[in-house]
């Protein structure tokens, strides 16, 4: 199947990981994601409490930039999946504001009629277009034994997309259970990271990362799953200022979960962009290097469950 | 053709004379044709009005009678009743809605008036066309089927039984007792829901009138009212019930442990043979086959081998009963909304989250833990527990209506954690509702004595802590919309209330008794307020929580309203049912068959040797869904033939034709 990608700033630069691994990962099903030429950012979590008709813009143009013949738009992002989806919705229900941005798009040639695309997260891509079946056939190295908090943040399944369960989803855990890992039951899986709140207000950014961490640690992950690059950076980059304001210890590596199908579909782990993540997860996932069968090392639990 | 009408156009106080100018209409309808009389009066259905039209009808010996006045639904049976008295076939009449449809929805006096011609013009030349009919009479079998053997089954059947007839109560568990026999204490009062169920089972049991079928399903109704005939699917129990003494030792020994998920709701064991509880009615075990082991293994029979009056007989089989009954009772019971549903409660996923029905099996003294009320584990008693209601119930997301129980019996737990644990309690809840007599009193004494409440729709439990103080604890994350804020509240152990909900196969079930479900899946009363424990079918009663949530006295209440209706049906030993019966005309039938499959009373079979199908009058509703589907036009519905229907046509545009006459001629004019 053909699809029209679109990968979000983060995606070039710092969630680059999660880019390279979905690129390996996709073409071992055969999708074929073309990504959107002379994309622009969706205005991310800011822009669309600061300007609307600004960001309903910004959006629309990223949508009527999709190459003709192609009706399937998808996104590696939480917030840029939801900032699309909105925008298709409010044009598709707003004529007024669906003139006021086309008069916009105008400037540049452009045009958007709302309500033409199907506008889709890559998990739910997995999911509802390769299944857990086919996923489970291309495991090479199964995950087992490795313990993975699956984390979802607060905007991929929320408001109600129709594909899981906007309040407690299950369609990560069932991809990781696929792969062979040993799923935690994670109460804080769509709990907010706290966005950009750690470079507005540090503490209570931390606050709200303290909980999503604790728990893992206190559940006895080897590593946080998650769907989605802002998700990634604040689990990942500020465990030790957290560390220092609250007195844990936190040491948990966070990655994507494009990144662990990789890894149990036998690809390359540096290809995987295992390694840029912060807090290194080359321990945690230290089975199977050289070839080896997995012998992985059971932490110690720290909570009984 | 020599018709004599009389139209008798009521004002209804002022409720058709303040809109329709009744005079107009008066002298317009003398014009129509064989129109003998035509007469206004204010109230047309009162003693006056009635005699009136009962003398016009002798005087002037007319044939055929239209009264324009309310909907047919308020007085038909009136105007039909008044021609009858008056010597004329009732079915001469026809009836125009002139204030419903009319009157009451237009303050437009020119078109209301203008309507209400027309709407005469149609019925005059209606009933210039109908034929006097007889209304058809049948006997009335006094035998009840009574299906569900839970309260109101038992209610109903007790009932019945006790008034000298017959009833067959069916029931598709081992034992009958239902719900309420789960239950520990009944709200307001906390009487054992035991002691006042248990001797009304046993009575059933013991009546002589009445035939207990258990563990076993209706699986077909044929006939009508007075006249069913209904089968039954036996399952086998493979236990000689003739032998059988319920003494029990087959359970004993049994070596097959099951979690029983019906009667203690997953939170006990049953063996493979089983009788459901200690004091069941009847007390005859059955030998559940997916688990006991010689059914699976072919090795075993220890229950055949201990049982002191050879009573195990595995060679039993599945039968089918047939049994004739004059009206049937359906009182099939509700389930519980699954709470796996809404997964943000964690119900399965952390096991001291309950349901209602599990804490109601922990409370009772003969439940898995003897009436002790104890974390999972068996052992710890909780300090604190959270009762969450409205678990399914007011939510769009699932179901929109209330469940009506819940709140009473949450305040039933409150107070009996607090008796028997000293546990705080908190009831999360999003409006009390507590109607009922000493409902309110009892919600009062639980504010008193301590329990708490917080007003607000729990967003999630969870078991993460966020400070020391929650650690080990379920946390009830709930937004406090009296307080204004988030509120995490750390207790042991959560109670979900879950929706009570229609049994997950009503709708095959009404479609078995030819019953209609509401969009939520409970069975559809003829009318909620002045028939609600009819149905749209004739002789068939619903009672209890199949119609929708209610408590025990309110199940009680309507079981004995429908062993009422049952009761004066029999008394009258006959009914009447309405003339306007399909009929096909054998001659041009070419027997198609396609008016076999589509009639929704299975009244039309097909006569194999003579290749025509044919409509069993008593069946036949005059519904006319045959007599539109048959492609030969052979099939007339009595009462609304195409000749009766297109003269209606013709009369309602009476006034277009005469229109377009004039006009016609007025171009004509012109010309010239």
């Amino acid at each position: 199947m053909k699809y029209a990608f679109y990968p979000g700033c983060s995606g070039e630069h710092r969630a680059s990981a999660y880019q390279d691994s979905l690129e390996l990962v996709a073409d071992i099903f055969n999708l074929e994601l073309s990504s959107i030429r002379d994309w622009n950012c969706c205005g991310a979590t800011e822009y669309l409490s600061v300007n609307r008709l600004g960001a309903y813009a910004l959006n629309a143009r990223n949508l009527a930039l999709v190459p003709k013949g192609c009706d399937q738009v998808v996104t590696s992002c939480s917030a840029c999946y939801l900032n699309l989806k909105k925008t298709d919705r409010i044009l598709a229900e707003n004529p007024d504001i669906a003139k006021d941005v086309n008069a916009a798009l105008a400037e540049g040639n452009l045009s958007y009629y709302p309500g033409i695309y199907n506008i889709r997260h890559i998990l739910e891509v997995f999911i509802n277009d390769i299944g857990l079946d086919l996923i489970k056939g291309k495991v090479v190295l199964p995950l087992s034994g490795l313990r993975v908090a699956p984390y979802y943040g607060c905007m991929l399944v929320r408001p109600n997309n129709g594909y899981d369960d906007p309040e407690f989803p299950h369609t990560l855990d069932d991809i990781l259970s696929a792969l062979g890992a040993e799923v935690l039951a994670f109460s804080m899986k769509t709990y907010c990271c706290g966005g950009h709140m750690p470079q507005i207000k540090a503490i209570t950014g931390y606050e709200l990362l303290r909980r999503i961490l604790g728990e893992a640690q206190g559940k006895g992950a080897d590593i946080i799953a998650v769907t989605c690059p802002a998700c990634q950076l604040n689990l990942d980059a500020y465990q030790d200022d957290i560390n220092k304001n609250f007195g844990t210890n936190f040491k948990i590596p966070v990655i994507f979960f494009t990144q662990l199908m990789g890894l149990a579909f036998g690809l390359e782990r540096t290809l995987l962009g295992l390694g840029k993540e912060l807090i290194s997860a080359d321990e945690v996932l230290s089975f199977g290097k050289g070839l080896q069968r997995p012998l992985f090392r059971r932490r110690v639990r720290k909570r009984g469950d | 053709m020599s018709e004599k009408l009389g139209v008798y156009v009521c004002h209804c106080g002022t409720n058709i004379a303040g809109t329709v100018d009744v005079e107009a209409v008066v002298k317009a309808a003398l014009e129509f044709p064989d129109v003998a009389v035509a007469k206004e009066y204010k109230f047309m259905c009162s003693g006056v009005g009635q005699e009136m039209i009962e003398k016009d009808i002798r005087d002037l010996k007319l044939t055929g009678l239209v009264v324009a006045a309310c909907s047919p639904h308020m007085h038909e049976s009136t105007f039909r009743a008044v021609s009858a008295r008056a010597g004329m076939n009732p079915y001469m009449f026809g009836m125009c809605n002139i204030r419903e449809h009319n009157s009451w929805v237009t303050d437009d006096k020119l078109a209301a008036t203008k309507k209400t011609k027309a709407l005469i013009s149609a019925a005059v030349f209606r009933v210039r066309r109908q034929r006097p009919l007889d209304p058809v009479s049948v006997d009335i079998n006094p035998a009840t089927l009574v299906v569900g053997g839970g309260i109101a089954g038992i209610h109903a059947a007790l009932e019945i039984a006790d008034a000298g007839h017959k009833v067959y109560l069916v029931e598709k568990e081992p034992a009958i007792g239902g719900h309420m026999s789960q239950l520990d204490k009944t709200f307001p009062t906390l009487d054992c829901s035991a002691c006042i169920l248990t001797p009304k089972m046993f009575s059933s049991g013991r009546h002589p009138n009445i035939t207990l079928i258990t563990y076993s399903e209706v699986i077909s109704v044929k006939g009508f009212i007075g006249n069913y005939e209904v089968q039954v699917r036996r399952k086998p129990r493979f236990v000689k019930t003739e032998l059988c003494t319920g003494c029990g030792a087959c359970q004993q020994t049994c070596p097959q442990k099951v979690v029983d998920t019906v009667y203690e709701a997953g939170l006990g064991y049953r063996k493979a043979v089983y009788s459901p509880f200690a004091l069941a009615v009847p007390k005859f075990p059955v030998i559940d086959t997916e688990n006991c082991l010689y059914f699976r293994t072919g090795k075993c029979r220890i229950c055949e081998k201990t049982c002191p009056a050879n009573a195990i007989d595995f060679s039993q089989q599945e039968n089918l009963l047939d049994l004739k009954v004059g009206n049937i009772i359906l009182a099939t019971g509700h389930n519980l909304f699954d709470a796996k549903m809404i997964p943000q409660y964690g119900y399965g996923r952390y096991p001291n989250v309950f349901t209602s029905l599990e804490f109601e099996r922990m409370l009772s003294s003969s439940g898995p833990t003897g009436g002790k009320v104890v974390l999972r584990d068996g052992e710890t008693r909780p300090g604190s527990v959270g009762i969450i209601h409205c678990v399914g119930s007011r939510d769009k997301n699932y179901h929109e209506y209330c469940s009506k129980v819940c709140c009473m019996y949450s305040l039933k737990f409150a107070s009996l954690i607090m008796e028997k644990t000293g546990a705080e309690v908190y009831n999360f809840y999003i409006d009390m509702r507590t109607p009922g007599k000493e409902y309110e009193e009892f919600y009062h004494r639980l504010q008193n004595e301590g329990a708490r409440f917080i007003r607000g729709r729990v967003a999630a439990v969870m078991d993460t802590p966020f400070s020391k103080s929650e650690e080990d604890k379920l946390i009830v994350q709930v937004e406090d919309t009296l307080l204004g804020r988030q509120r995490r509240i750390a207790v042991d152990m959560v109670i979900l209330s879950p929706a009570l909900e229609p049994r997950a196969d009503s709708r095959e079930v009404g479609k078995v008794f030819g019953l209609a479900c509401d969009a939520s899946g409970f069975f559809t009363e003829l009318h909620p307020k002045l028939a609600p424990v009819s149905t749209m079918n004739d002789g068939i009663y619903v009672a209890g929580t199949c119609q929708g949530p209610k408590d025990i006295p309110e199940t009680v209440a309507q079981a004995g309203a429908a062993a009422a209706r049952v009761l004066s049906v029999i008394a009258r030993g006959k009914v009447e049912l309405e003339p306007f019966k399909a009929f096909i005309e054998k001659g041009s039938c070419s027997g198609c068959r396609i008016c076999n499959g589509i009639c929704p009373y299975n009244a039309i079979s097909f006569i194999e040797s003579e290749m025509v199908s044919e409509i069993n009058a008593a069946l036949c509703k005059g519904c006319g869904t045959c007599v539109a589907a048959c492609p030969s036009q052979t099939i007339t519905a009595g009462h609304f033939t195409s000749d009766q229907i297109m003269a209606e046509i013709e009369g309602i545009l009476l006034d277009v034709k005469q229109e377009s006459n004039e006009s016609s001629t007025a171009v004509k004019g012109g010309k010239s």
